[in-house]
């Protein structure tokens, strides 16, 4: 193509994004004469360049735009929004005919007439006075017409001179538009249908210009988009090279190659950087044609919308860019069309008549995240419940037990945007599915928020870049693979005998964790492959969310974590459905790269997609102020609770299979024999029916706790008041709303291991001569029963107080203890200082000392925890507590 | 396969392959389709890819896919022990690199155009599927393969009709 031509191209659909933008925002504050003088100037360009290029139909359209444009400059004429229609209409003609031009390189066959008409007649219609009185009468037949240009008696329109009578198009527009606004947008209306369905994609647009602001001046140097590619490519190239060099000289230990080396990284490092950022965007130039989609949607129906835009100078990357575009157009529509009310129900619920869309962007941890909020109605949660019922989405039981934040999560279910849905649900959540699937394509996920009344708010979390992700490098039986991290949730370890374990209903894999039960795939079973038979049993599980589905990856091991450089797939391979590409490790080593996605189709064979239930768990497993308690009746309907954290399973028991031996009951469970003990202290197990059992395990050993009923979960912040309740009770606490007795799962425990465990430490003691002595200290009751118990079952002698003036007393008293396990904020007492103590004690400076602290790693380190302790240790983490005491106890044993 | 090279044939142009050995059978490659020889070295299987496909692997930074040429024979994989001694010849196709996995590099022939003949077509239909002519070599036949039916027919598809 003509290089002027493709110049020019390229140029002016930048500059008709602008003009779209600013004209909606011209249209709000009409007298805003920047935004207006931006416009003019930018339509002025736009058609000299026309002129000088030949191309007649564009300078037409342009001039007669400029013309109007010049009118509310001048203050001759008043912007409304029929003549800004009749501008932007005119804009959408010129778009059309440069898309003409993009593909022939002439512009297309035929003209503008009618809208340089409208255009014209807009530009004389408040001059002339006269006109709309007169023509209002007796549009048709009056022959009075307006001013000079076009002249009188000849018309643009039919090219030729009017006959007597003849009233000109122009006129009649005119004379149409002065004396009734709503036709002129009928007619615009009329024009937007006849139009072509939107605007191919701009293949000369090649633009490294961050122009959020027109007007701002930045030097800049058009680049061709497949160079800047190019270059990219090779950096990454480049990166791989180097990875493989240090890697090398870290094997060699060769001096004088490690300082070049050093320096090449830095150097490769800073060029990845520089490279990436040329690729960059700011997502406000995804956003340019979202103004002009948000006026003429809410136009359509009626209704006043206010588009907010926040952090358009976000960048990302170009390739994602392109690929977000579509779904966001797509979302805010939807916000737009059904998110916000009518104005009028707007209105009656107290709402200001014009409804807010607010997009905003913001980096977060190496991802992007665009908001799309409104303040409109909320998701309609009850029919898309009984939607999704219908469609057989979700089982009647599913939906009853569904939070309403998870039943507006069906809206990105596939089944919920069939054509029936759109009736029904009156289009909200339709695409969905197509905009998550979008998403999650480019390795992004989507997320929603509604409150009822209150609005709506879309979150999408994407990556800065597609071209280098981080990723996990997982053995497995038949080689490595990479698992990009956006989708990895949690790594679990899998033993055969341990907590974890898999387990095979029909030849399928499950692995029970916490409260659900997580699919399980081995990578050998999807690729067909037998695995060879290995010895190595302890595996992990990777587990994954792909949209609502979970599930674990089964794989021998983690060898690694890297920033890997996707590279695409050969032809002959992107047929196989389970990788997004492949990548060159840092050893030279080629691997493939698993792609979530397909893995998860893998995996959910038929439509048994498992619901993710378990989120709204996880979020809130954060938050350390509230705990999960496991409610149940147990003797009496007053509900009882324990910490759910404690909870290994919960078995439902056949009450024939419970055995009595010495008084006590067992039960056989998983090839052993499991202590009975019942909650309400009297052994009223069940005779009929199924026997609830919340089972405890530690170190292999069970115990379980027979309940009456098991109610609920709960998560609330547990205030909970000491009672003598006698043995068996902590104290109470109100759940739910009730008053709720908290068990003490220690006291149950002991019972339940008593001979037990005495059995099992005569069997320690062969190795280890004596328990080893723990000293806790806890200002918190709760937590020191909580505690206690379980590091006694663990085979240590305890000695729980609640002050450092206890221990210091213990300390002269000439105690001695192999570990002392201290809270850290404790009110009246500073664990930190008592450490610092301890380590200057001339007898208890050599026992470890272990903090016990729900603060954050740099907290930590602020209050100086970190170096006064052995280690620390977070509160809720029981497995760690007593992994971290045995290592400590170990390693000092060897160092002594 | 080079029409404008027929256009010349009064001539009679020379053509030069690259000769390789599948077991005992001699083949041809032409030399401009060839960009290097190299030793395959560390192939990365990949799971549920076609069966002449036999993995990926790294050649100074690119990523190459390894094209069993034995397996669109429809001949079994070599011996584990003469593996070593396989040979892969580097080719370029639509920007994308692949390493056909041959059992050893022979030399290079010049040969006249003219002397190309058809072939038989009693021939295995595999391999009336991936070659393009037959010359005869003193004592041998040196089948001249098609690099782009070799990359893009599958085996299985009959090709003879």
């Amino acid at each position: 193509m003509d290089d002027l031509l493709s110049d020019f191209l390229a140029e002016t659909q930048e500059s008709l994004e602008v003009v779209d933008a600013e004209l909606v925002k011209f249209e709000q504050q009409p007298e805003d004469d920047e935004t207006l003088n931006n416009i003019f100037r930018l339509v002025h360009t736009i058609k000299g360049t026309c002129g000088f290029l030949g191309l007649p139909r564009l300078e037409a359209l342009a001039h007669a735009g400029e013309t109007l444009l010049g009118k509310f400059r001048d203050k001759a004429l008043i912007a409304t929004p029929e003549t800004v229609s009749l501008i932007l209409d005119s804009i959408d003609k010129i778009k059309e005919i440069l898309d003409h031009l993009t593909e022939t390189q002439v512009e297309p066959e035929g003209d503008d007439k009618e809208i340089i008409a409208l255009l014209v007649a807009a530009s004389e219609g408040v001059q002339s006075e006269s006109a709309p009185k007169v023509v209002a009468e007796n549009p048709v037949e009056t022959n009075q017409s307006t001013e000079e240009d076009p002249p009188v008696g000849y018309d643009i329109d039919l090219d030729r001179e009017l006959r007597p009578g003849e009233v000109s198009l122009a006129d009649l527009e005119a004379a149409f538009m002065a004396a009734d606004g709503p036709d002129i947008e009928q007619l615009a209306v009329e024009a937007d249908q006849a139009k072509e369905e939107e605007v191919s994609k701009e293949k000369e647009k090649t633009e490294v210009k961050p122009t959020a602001e027109p007007l701002k001046l930045i030097q800049t140097v058009r680049v061709n988009v497949d160079s800047l590619e190019e270059l990219m490519t090779m950096v990454s190239e480049l990166v791989l090279t180097r990875n493989q060099l240090l890697q090398i000289v870290r094997k060699s230990n060769d001096e004088e190659l490690k300082i070049p080396l050093q320096r090449l990284s830095s150097v490769t490092a800073e060029l990845q950087d520089g490279v990436m950022k040329t690729r960059m965007q700011p997502i406000g130039n995804a956003w340019k044609k979202l103004p002009r989609i948000v006026r003429d949607s809410a136009k359509l129906a009626g209704k006043k919308v206010q588009l907010n835009m926040s952090g358009e100078s976000t960048e990302l990357d170009r390739q994602v860019l392109e690929l977000i575009g579509d779904p966001l157009t797509h979302m805010v529509r939807n916000s737009c069309d059904h998110g916000l009310e009518p104005g009028d129900i707007r209105v009656a619920a107290g709402k200001p008549e014009a409804g807010q869309i607010n997009l905003s962007a913001y980096h977060e941890g190496g991802h992007i995240v665009i908001e799309v909020a409104d303040d409109g109605a909320g998701l309609p949660t009850s029919k898309i419940r009984a939607k999704a019922i219908k469609n057989g989405t979700i089982s009647q039981a599913d939906a009853d037990a569904m939070s309403d934040n998870q039943v507006h999560r069906l809206i990105f279910a596939a089944g919920l945007s069939t054509a029936s849905a759109v009736t029904s649900l009156s289009g909200r959540g339709v695409g969905m599915d197509v905009v998550r699937s979008n998403i999650e394509k480019i390795g992004g996920t989507v997320d929603l928020n509604s409150i009822d009344g209150q609005g709506t708010t879309f979150k999408i979390k994407i990556p800065l870049t597609l071209a280098i992700v981080s990723a996990l490098i997982v053995d497995t039986a038949v080689g490595k693979f990479a698992i990009p991290q956006l989708a990895v949730v949690e790594l679990v370890r899998s033993t055969e005998t341990g907590e974890h374990r898999v387990e095979t209903i029909n030849g399928t894999r499950v692995l029970r964790l916490r409260d659900s039960l997580l699919p399980i795939v081995d990578i050998s079973d999807i690729t067909g492959e037998a695995a060879p038979e290995s010895s190595e049993k302890p595996s992990f599980v990777v587990v994954m969310v792909v949209g609502e589905l979970r599930f674990g990856v089964l794989v021998d091991s983690i060898s690694d974590t890297e920033e890997i450089v996707v590279k695409p797939l050969s032809n002959r391979l992107t047929s196989i459905p389970i990788f997004s590409g492949n990548t060159i490790l840092g050893d030279g080593s080629v691997i493939m790269i698993l792609d979530p996605n397909g893995v998860a189709k893998q995996v959910s064979t038929g439509e048994e997609v498992e619901q993710d239930t378990s989120r709204d768990e996880a979020n809130t497993d954060q938050n350390s102020d509230k705990t999960a308690m496991l409610l149940f009746f147990a003797g009496g309907r007053e509900p009882k609770a324990v910490p759910l954290s404690l909870v290994t399973r919960l078995e439902e028991i056949d009450p024939n299979k419970i055995e009595t031996s010495g008084g006590r009951h067992m039960v056989q469970y998983r090839n052993t024999l499991m202590p009975l003990v019942h909650a309400s202290g009297a052994p009223t197990f069940k005779e009929t029916g199924q026997q609830p059992v919340l089972v405890f395990t530690e170190n292999g050993r069970s115990v379980g706790l027979a309940v009456d009923e098991i109610v609920d979960i709960v998560e609330e912040v547990l205030n909970i008041e000491m009672s003598d309740g006698g043995p068996g009770a902590i104290g109470s606490a109100v759940l739910k709303g009730k008053a709720t007795e908290v068990l003490d799962v220690g006291h149950f425990l002991t019972q339940g291991f008593h001979d037990w465990f005495e059995r099992k430490s005569a069997m320690e003691n062969n190795e280890e001569p004596a328990a080893k002595r723990i000293l806790l200290v806890d200002d918190n009751a709760f937590f020191r029963n909580m505690v206690r118990p379980l590091l006694s079952a663990a085979g240590y002698d305890v000695t729980a107080i609640e002050s450092t003036s206890e221990a210091w007393a213990l300390n002269e008293a000439g105690v001695n203890f192999d570990i002392i396990v201290s809270d850290i904020e404790m009110p009246d007492d500073n664990g930190v200082d008592f450490a610092k103590k301890l380590a200057e004690d001339l007898n208890w400076n050599n026992i470890p000392r272990l903090a016990l602290s729900a603060l954050e790693q740099h907290d930590l380190e602020k209050i100086g925890a970190i170096s006064a302790f052995t280690d620390v240790v977070r509160k809720s983490d029981r497995e760690s507590l007593i992994s971290t005491i045995h290592y400590v106890l170990q390693s000092q044993g060897e160092a002594a | 396969m080079s029409d404008q090279k027929h256009d010349r044939a009064n001539s009679g142009p020379i053509r030069e392959f690259v000769t390789l050995y599948i077991g005992d059978q001699i083949f041809g490659l032409p030399v401009s389709d060839i960009r290097e020889v190299f030793h395959p070295r560390a192939i990365t299987r990949v799971p549920l890819a076609p069966p002449e496909i036999r993995g990926v692997l790294n050649l100074r930074g690119r990523i190459v896919t390894a094209i069993e040429v034995r397996t669109c024979l429809s001949l079994p994989p070599l011996e584990e022990d003469n593996a070593s001694s396989m040979m892969a010849i580097g080719i370029e196709v639509d920007d994308e690199a692949y390493g056909l996995i041959v059992d050893r590099i022979g030399d290079v022939l010049q040969l006249p155009e003219r002397d190309c003949e058809a072939i038989p077509c009693n021939m295995d239909s595999n391999w009336q599927a991936i070659s393009s002519g037959i010359y005869r070599l003193d004592g041998q036949l040196l089948i001249i393969l098609d690099i782009q039916r070799l990359l893009g027919v599958e085996p299985s598809t009959e090709m003879a009709a």
